[in-house]
């Protein structure tokens, strides 16, 4: 079973800090990690290895940087990671980042292939289904847990905003996972030795056979027409005084005014 | 890839989605917005239903704004399947060829908007709030919150049609039904191949939880680390029984154990846009604003004058919610 875990580097939006002053964010001091929604995907490969036999590469696009959240699934135990690196690639958008991972995972074989549910900084959920379609593998999204898996054939659970939707397909697949699936291990002592020693393979747009007309920024369908802080003016809420009675029944009126209250 | 004629392409689209037999609600707002696009654009605005015995749901989109429905009623579509959905709208497409194709940013539109955009050559910008246009070239300015909601972006897509977007749930307003409207019902032809997948749906499974859907809530009332522990939850619940509406929680509240995950608001948890957000207790990391910063109203309430909840609320009460949310739950009573 050869499992490909696609993971991506983002800024560490649990340390990011909007600047009072200005109201935007202040990325430059936040760091990076591994997207919290990979180390999902990357112990729900390593579960399905542990089960079924195979190896498990993970996979990341992006500057040389990025070899660090490699060596992190190095070290939780991924056996091979693969860094897509290429200035052809820069300023991909989903449409031909996908079709790079897709690249990819074609070079390397692959029976599954797994992604977090989105990525923290974009937050589109795009790019797994897109490679899926690259693929022509079905893609199941916001898979919540595996109920069965052969070499054939997989029965997953995938959390619908009104339930679960339970559903099957055959191999290859492409899966998306939501953090309910499991609970990702720490690297082990073993693995960070391993980590520490490795060194992530680097492939470029041509090792991989990708199209330089499908990818970076001038072949991407979407363009940033614009971007701005969206964070509202600090203080802008009105505030209510008065005793706990005079605010409740402020609020109350306020609420009351608006149709909230019937 | 060769330049295309972007004046082939004439037509605002939405995908009107259906679960069960039920139409989305997103599908309504979807055809408020649209529209406004397609009378803008001077084109018809069309809906594509999917599913097995929907026909009858053709006449409700007619009656919310669409002056065509392309309509494929077909056993093999009874469930959300992304390989067939896919296939199909883009096959409808591929025929017909919209400028703009809209579906609501769900776990279905999601799921296989992705795959439609590559079948199509077509860029796709996720989880819209808002959209403009610009007449002389016909783009489309697809804006959305990225980064957890703290950067706003205007996404254009120049060269390729259709121009692709998911958009946010409860952000588009409805059109008032009118039943009388007249439209066309179009039964387009679907390729056998388009019909063929390797995935299948085996069952559904209603979640046990009978408390309101935050997603739907037109108010929802949250608890944060504030509140102190999870007996004292029972205050906000209270509140949101009074207004009528649902409970919601940042993560540091489920995180401690006192409310479960499916209540969860935030980029971890689920993104909502309901009329009123009450927050009790919650700071306002940049994660929960990006799940709840897009609500009409939000009141705060928070011990902390500085807490960053009061920077997106409306109204806000400094003070302990142990006295003010009681109090306010009462009054609410008294009506």
């Amino acid at each position: 079973m050869k499992i490909v875990v696609c993971i991506k580097q983002v800024p560490d939006t649990t340390n990011i800090k909007v600047d009072p002053e200005t109201g935007t964010l202040k990325r430059e001091t936040a760091g990076t990690v591994m997207n919290p929604f990979d180390m999902y995907a990357i112990e729900e490969a390593l579960r399905i290895k542990e089960k079924l036999g195979g190896t498990v590469t993970v996979v990341t696009m992006g500057p040389p940087m990025a070899k660090e959240i490699l060596k992190v699934a190095i070290g939780m135990g991924a056996d091979e990671a693969v860094l897509l690196c290429d200035r052809l690639l820069a300023g991909s958008d989903t449409w031909a980042t996908s079709y790079a991972l897709a690249k990819t995972a074609e070079k390397l074989g692959c029976d599954i292939m797994l992604f977090g549910k989105q990525a923290v900084d974009g937050d589109t959920a795009q790019v797994g289904p897109s490679a899926a379609q690259y693929m022509k593998m079905p893609s199941l999204t916001w898979v919540k847990k595996i109920r069965e898996i052969s070499d054939k054939e997989i029965v997953v659970e995938r959390m619908m905003e009104d339930g679960i939707d339970v559903v099957k397909s055959s191999l290859p697949v492409a899966l998306t996972v939501v953090k309910e699936i499991n609970e990702p291990r720490l690297e082990s002592l073993k693995g960070k030795m391993r980590a520490k020693k490795y060194e992530p393979q680097v492939m470029t747009l041509a090792d991989i056979g990708g199209d330089e007309n499908m990818v970076g920024v001038k072949n991407s369908p979407t363009r940033v027409a614009k971007s701005w802080s969206a964070t509202r003016e600090a203080g802008k809420a009105e505030l209510i005084e008065g005793d706990t009675a005079a605010r409740a029944e402020n609020l109350f009126g306020k609420l009351k005014t608006l149709g909230f209250i019937k | 890839m060769a330049k295309l004629n972007k004046e082939e392409f004439k037509g605002v689209w939405i995908f009107a989605e259906q679960r069960r037999g039920k139409l989305h609600n997103v599908a309504f707002e979807l055809l408020g917005k649209g529209r406004e696009l397609a009378d803008q654009l001077k084109v018809d605005l069309c809906a594509v239903l999917l599913g097995n015995g929907i026909t009858a749901l053709a006449q409700d989109l007619i009656a919310a704004g669409a002056d065509k429905v392309y309509l494929v009623d077909d056993p093999k579509l009874d469930h959300f399947n992304d390989e067939l959905y896919a296939n199909v709208l883009a096959d409808i497409a591929s025929q017909f060829k919209p400028e703009i194709i809209l579906t609501g940013a769900t776990a279905v539109g999601r799921a296989f908007f992705p795959r439609v955009s590559i079948l199509l050559n077509a860029g796709l910008t996720a989880d819209c709030t808002a959209f403009e246009l610009d007449m002389v070239e016909r783009n489309l300015f697809q804006i959305r919150p990225a980064f957890g909601g703290s950067l706003m972006a205007k996404i254009m897509t120049p060269e390729r049609r259709p121009q692709m977007s998911t958009a946010r749930y409860k952000v588009f307003k409805a059109l008032v039904k009118d039943p009388a409207r007249k439209g066309e019902v179009i039964k387009p032809q679907i390729k056998a191949d388009s019909l063929q997948a390797r995935s299948q749906f085996v069952e559904f499974i209603e979640e046990v939880e009978t408390t309101i859907n935050i997603s739907e809530a037109d108010i929802i009332v949250s608890g944060g680390r504030g509140i102190g522990g999870g007996e004292n939850f029972k205050l906000v619940r209270e509140l949101a029984q009074a207004l009528g509406g649902a409970v919601g929680a940042s993560r540091a509240a489920v995180d401690s154990g006192w409310i479960p995950y499916s209540h969860q608001v935030g980029q971890t948890g689920k993104t909502v846009s309901p009329k009123l957000y009450i927050a009790c207790g919650i700071s306002g990391s940049v994660q929960h604003l990006a799940g709840m910063q897009s609500s009409d109203i939000i009141v705060a309430i928070n011990k902390d004058p500085e807490a960053p909840i009061f920077g997106v609320a409306k109204y806000g009460i400094v003070g302990d919610l142990n006295e003010i949310l009681p109090a306010l739950t009462e009054r609410i009573k008294k009506g």
